[in-house]
């Protein structure tokens, strides 16, 4: 029997023939990430009475949700882990000049097709974009790859999902990932891994596939994955850090469910609060007035999303009841957009900018919102308190959506300006 | 030997272990005495060692929230035998050492409240003494055999780091 992506990933890993759906297998992953919460982790490690973790070379620890230090509190834990970095040799430290962990992945040449990435992060299953396996793991779990090196793994069964036709204006890949989760719902494809296929996909730039992999998280998805080509190779060309191997799902592989959709005839598309599934044509959302714009996260900060908002922000200010906030999800993502001149139309239309990292994205950082707020943003998640305060509201939506809202002051269709 | 303790579809983390505990720090006893409070109130009071629970789909969704899974190994459960588990607390039985054991909705039917049975963990038998039937699962792969038998995955660190 053929085997999906996912299957043979986890087969060739596992130095097995073949591998089934439910069957449990362990590896020693290609890579284990973690961020902020290493604080935790290296507490964590430290129980389990193991002085030296496995492989130094094997850990990425990413300073991202909480920089630069907003309390005291934060401070000490980013303090504790530079010295357990030290102390444990680990290379692949990135300190809070870097960006956001999984935009820090990919940049940084660890996102590889045929790895196997587990992280102490919901949203690990961006690394999907690449071709590779990717899946969240918990906090305890990260702790004992740093001491064992092992981990099992339930193979997952797949779904595909199939994406054909051409993207109308206005359109984005936020706005399909909208549409498909809106459509499978939040607990649609619990524990499966999601293959993206179709032609629509094969046109997408790495940074939209990388949107679709980020947020197969919001439909349960243990994995969400496509199958690398001369796109993916391209991007790795001066960033792969070690050598890798293209592999494609079996013709003959069995999938769980299909799920087929015609890109042709979207439209933008808007989820109202408190879940992400609860999603709408944005006719729906039309009128309802903004305080807060935020342009950014691992989901949607990265330079062609930076890019569409100044074309539709050039040379024109934002509504002054609304406060855009625009971080980008890296440095290299912030040196690139300050040299197209993106930053510089952003912040003469009235945005602030802000540094690289998560930002107001979960509640803990700069951003917050009052009481009453609406928030339009580009991020992957809308749960009730989510930005720091449960009295208020966020909408998700695409960075045209979200620069045309900041443009009017109340929600609009980018479709009118672009 | 065991008694079966039968449960249904969908039972949630918050009725296996409710969420106004979670943030209490408490002995394993306290833990147990919690166990399904608000599903099943005569289970804490009449569960013994040994004893295992037989549910539907989905066992386990909710919160990832580990006392849900202890509660019910330090209440005795040897395991836990259901047509599917949520993905977190599949993950949590084991690096808890619980076992959890996945069977197909007809094998899962068999099973009635008080049925006595037999779990060898080691081969994947599950023996129904009452009903008189034999099923059969895969048993665990090595590593996480080698977690379960140690109880837990910090457990299985512990006995690695001071065999050394
Ligand atoms: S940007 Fe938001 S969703 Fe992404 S890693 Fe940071 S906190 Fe998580």
């Amino acid at each position: 029997m053929g085997m999906t992506l996912t299957e043979k990933i986890l087969a060739r890993k596992a130095s097995k023939k073949e591998v089934q759906p439910g069957e449990i297998v362990t590896v020693e992953p290609t890579w284990v990430m973690s961020h902020d919460n290493s604080a935790a982790i290296l507490l964590k490690f430290k129980k389990t009475g193991v002085k030296k973790v496995w492989n130094p070379k094997k850990i990425v620890i990413i300073l991202d949700h909480t920089v630069p230090a907003p309390t005291a509190e934060y401070a000490n834990n980013h303090k504790s882990i530079r010295e357990f970095v030290k102390e444990q040799g680990i290379e692949n430290f990135w300190d809070i000049n870097t960006g956001i962990c999984h935009q820090v992945m990919a940049e940084k040449g660890y996102d590889l097709p045929g790895a196997v990435i587990v992280g102490a992060d919901s949203h690990t299953t961006t690394p999907g974009a690449f071709g590779a396996f990717a899946a969240g793991i918990g906090r305890s779990e990260v702790a004992a790859i740093w001491a064992t090196g092992k981990i099992w793994l339930r193979v997952p069964e797949s779904y595909e999902i199939i994406v054909n036709g051409r993207m109308p204006k206005g359109v984005f890949a936020k706005d399909l990932a909208l549409h498909i989760i809106g459509n499978i719902r939040a607990s649609g494809a619990v524990y499966k891994a999601v293959e993206f296929k179709g032609e629509t996909i094969k046109n997408m730039t790495i940074a939209s596939r990388m949107v679709l992999t980020n947020m197969s998280a919001e439909m349960g998805a243990k994995n969400g994955i496509i199958e690398a080509d001369n796109k993916t190779e391209a991007y790795l060309k001066d960033r792969a850090r070690k050598f890798y191997e293209i592999m494609h799902p079996d013709e003959d592989a069995e999938y769980e469910k299909r799920y087929e959709y015609d890109a042709s005839d979207l439209v933008p598309k808007i989820a109202f609060p408190h879940t992400v599934d609860n999603v709408y044509d944005i006719e729906k959302a039309e009128g309802i007035e903004i305080n807060q714009v935020f342009l950014g996260t691992c989901t949607n900060g990265r330079v062609e999303d930076l890019e569409i908002a100044a074309k539709i922000l050039k040379g024109k200010k934002i509504n002054p009841n609304v406060r855009m906030l625009v971080f980008p999800a890296s440095w290299e993502i912030w040196k690139e957009a300050d040299k197209r001149g993106i930053l510089h139309i952003l912040a003469d239309a009235g945005a602030v900018i802000m540094n690289p990292g998560c930002g107001p994205c979960l509640g803990a950082h700069a951003g917050v919102l009052a009481d009453g707020d609406k928030c339009l943003s580009t991020a992957n998640r809308n749960f009730k308190g989510r930005m720091g305060n449960p009295n208020s509201e966020i909408y998700l939506g695409s960075p045209a959506t979200a620069a045309v809202t900041a443009l009017k002051g109340y929600i609009s269709d980018p479709r009118e300006v672009l | 030997m065991g008694r079966v303790w039968r449960y249904g579809d969908d039972v949630n983390t918050d009725v296996i272990f409710p969420g106004k505990y979670t943030y209490k720090i408490m002995s394993d006893e306290e833990m147990a005495s919690h166990a399904l409070e608000d599903l099943d109130p005569s289970f804490a009071k009449n569960v013994k060692v040994g004893d295992i629970i037989v549910a539907g789909k989905n066992w386990g969704y909710g919160s990832s929230r580990e006392q849900a899974v202890k509660c019910l190994k330090v209440a005795g459960i040897k395991a836990i035998i259901a047509e599917s588990f949520a993905r977190i607390y599949y993950r949590n039985c084991i690096n808890l050492g619980l076992p959890a054991i996945t069977l197909k909705h007809d094998d899962i039917e068999k099973f009635d409240a008080n049925d006595e049975v037999d779990v060898d963990i080691e081969n994947g038998i599950i023996v129904n003494r009452t009903k008189n039937f034999e099923i059969h699962f895969p048993p665990f792969e090595g590593y996480v055999m080698d977690i379960i038998k140690a109880g837990g995955i910090i457990e299985y660190i512990h006995r690695q780091v001071s065999s050394q």
